[in-house]
């Protein structure tokens, strides 16, 4: 009976995750192929196998600049998200002030804005200060959505901290900033890397914003795929290999939070 | 308790700035334009309410809308069951959780538009699997072409994409449950259904909740991954409200209504997360209000 159980258990989940690698392994298989094998035969695997795309994407400037561009702007969009999202979680989560509840659901309804609405004025707002093309406005347009789910999470397990611990090291004679640099943040660094976690996910996979504020510059890769793959008229194997790429990063950052993610979720109240 | 301290605001002020700049400016805009008709030359006449009266009347709004609530309605009734059932089969420890949740998670990190191109190539009846696959055993399927099919294909794709996200909310919830509540489960004899209707529903009540409006409202935004596989078609049976707004906005440059049908598109969300987010604070005070009703016991 029981053994049934586990068994059943296996087939749901096996089943399920080879549902998710399969799209993925097929892509994967197609970026190993030439354009020729692909539009002429049907294969499970590459018959002809071959490095080539990958090898047009590591030699071009316009391509491999957009893997450095999205890195950039992400990076910078987690470092200023959770630099200003550290204060304020703090203030919520110890201190009740005048508005405090409605300013935290105000800036919830931030994260719930559809980009769509945002695209155009935003291109206006950072005309107006000459930041089009460049990271700093794709860093700082992604914080509108990034900081008020850092703000969330963090929140969240400050609060699961006792007050006692503050209090204790005002006591002792911690100021404030030492405090919070040397006792606090690594009392709540698994919550640290759960947000910086989702805002590096919610910046590495948004297209819309990134793509409206950017021109060549700052261009992103996933932008750079739609344009270039238009241009020269599909070239699927080279398509499939960049988007390869694009999964390897967020592939790598799962990797070295994957102890956090299930806790942070439950210490979170995300 | 809390302090009550209005200097907290100082900590906050950051955040207050950042945020305040990037949504308040960019929706005055929209709010200016919604009310505005411009014959170009940075001219601009006041028209009042007479965007949102034609955008309310517009069929076009309302087919737009009704897809995009269908979507999201769909999306939520298949996403959930299978996200709770498929977070019930994981293990609890041992290297299978961390391999479980590396390769789950993995859908999450991938860029939206290259989720559309994943896609896109996946059900192509020429180059891909899942096209080429069902056509091999005879069923006529065709994504560019037939509606159903087009719809099925965006479905398909939104399980695979963010099923994952149902699944580590409602693990993590079940993982903070204590053994000791299985345990006089077992001891009372309880089936597996009453398990899990009285233990581990009420406890993954709140990431349950935080997981439909997350995809509630990201499903109702979606844009990056229909435009990219099937561009809104075939005709207008993709088209959700996101596509239909970015089309009336930056494709025909029709400011005025694009704005007023912005700001309704907000409210709509705006409406629903108000809901969820009262239902949740009224749970918070209930679960404090039990928790305090055992300690005085």
């Amino acid at each position: 009976m029981k053994s049934d159980n586990k068994l059943g258990k296996r087939i749901v989940l096996s089943t399920y995750i080879g549902f998710l690698m399969l799209p993925i392994y097929w892509l994967l298989n197609m970026s190993f192929k030439t354009n020729q094998e692909i539009l002429s035969t049907f294969s499970l695997w590459p018959q002809d196998f071959t490095f080539d795309n990958y090898l047009t994407i590591f030699t071009d400037p316009s391509w491999y600049n957009g893997y450095i561009n999205s890195l950039t702007y992400v990076l910078m969009n987690t470092v200023i998200a959770i630099s200003v999202s550290l204060p304020a979680a703090y203030a919520f989560s110890r201190y009740r002030f005048l508005g405090d509840k409605h300013l935290f659901f105000w800036l919830l309804t931030n994260r719930m804005a559809p980009p769509a609405v945002f695209v155009l004025p935003f291109f206006q707002l950072y005309s107006a200060f000459g930041l089009i093309d460049t990271h700093i406005a794709v860093a700082l347009a992604h914080c509108l959505f990034n900081v008020p789910l850092a703000v969330w999470i963090l929140e969240g397990s400050m609060s699961a901290i006792p007050k006692e611990i503050d209090e204790t090291a005002y006591i002792d004679g911690y100021s404030f900033p030492r405090f919070f640099i040397k006792i606090f943040s690594p009392m709540i660094a698994s919550g640290i890397g759960v947000a910086a976690f989702f805002c590096f996910m919610f910046s590495w996979v948004e297209l819309l914003i990134a793509r409206t504020l950017t021109v060549t510059d700052a261009k992103p890769i996933s932008a750079v795929m739609t344009r270039t793959v238009s241009a020269s008229g599909l070239d699927w194997g080279v398509l499939a290999a960049a988007g390869i790429l694009t999964i390897i990063p967020g592939a790598l950052v799962i990797y070295f939070v994957r102890h956090h993610i299930a806790k942070g979720f439950a210490l979170g109240r995300v | 308790m809390k302090t009550k301290n209005n200097k907290a605001w100082f900590f906050v002020l950051p955040v207050l700035i950042l945020v305040g700049i990037s949504a308040i400016i960019p929706l005055m805009t929209v709010v200016n334009y919604s009310l505005q008709d411009t014959f170009g030359n940075n001219e601009f006449y006041w028209v009042g309410t007479e965007w949102f009266q034609e955008v309310l009347h517009s069929e076009r709004f309302h087919n737009a809308l009704q897809r995009s609530l269908l979507f999201s309605g769909l999306v939520l009734l298949i996403e959930i069951p299978l996200g709770i059932a498929i977070a019930l089969a994981m293990p609890r420890k041992g290297i299978g959780v961390s391999v479980c949740l590396v390769l789950m998670a993995l859908p999450l990190l991938i860029p939206w538009n290259v989720v559309g191109t994943i896609w896109q190539v996946f059900a192509r009846v020429d180059i891909g699997l899942l096209g080429h696959g069902l056509s091999s055993f005879g069923i006529d399927y065709n994504y560019t072409q037939d509606i159903i099919d087009a719809w099925l294909t965006l479905l398909l794709m939104d399980v695979w994409h963010w099923t994952s996200l149902v699944v580590l909310l409602c693990y993590s919830g079940l993982v903070s449950i204590p053994e000791v509540y299985y345990q006089a489960a077992r001891i009372d004899g309880a089936s597996r259904w009453a398990v899990f209707r009285y233990i581990q529903i009420p406890k993954i009540k709140r990431v349950l909740l935080i997981a439909v409006l997350l995809r509630f409202m990201d499903s109702f935004m979606i844009y990056t991954e229909p435009f990219v596989v099937t561009g809104g078609g075939p005709g207008n049976a993709t088209t959700f409200l996101s596509i239909d707004l970015v089309q009336m906005a930056l494709g025909q440059f029709d400011l005025g209504p694009a704005a007023a049908m912005s700001l309704v598109y907000f409210l709509i969300i705006l409406l629903v997360c108000w809901v969820f987010y009262t239902v949740m604070i009224n749970y918070d005070q209930q679960q404090a209000g039990n928790e305090v009703g055992k300690g005085s016991r």
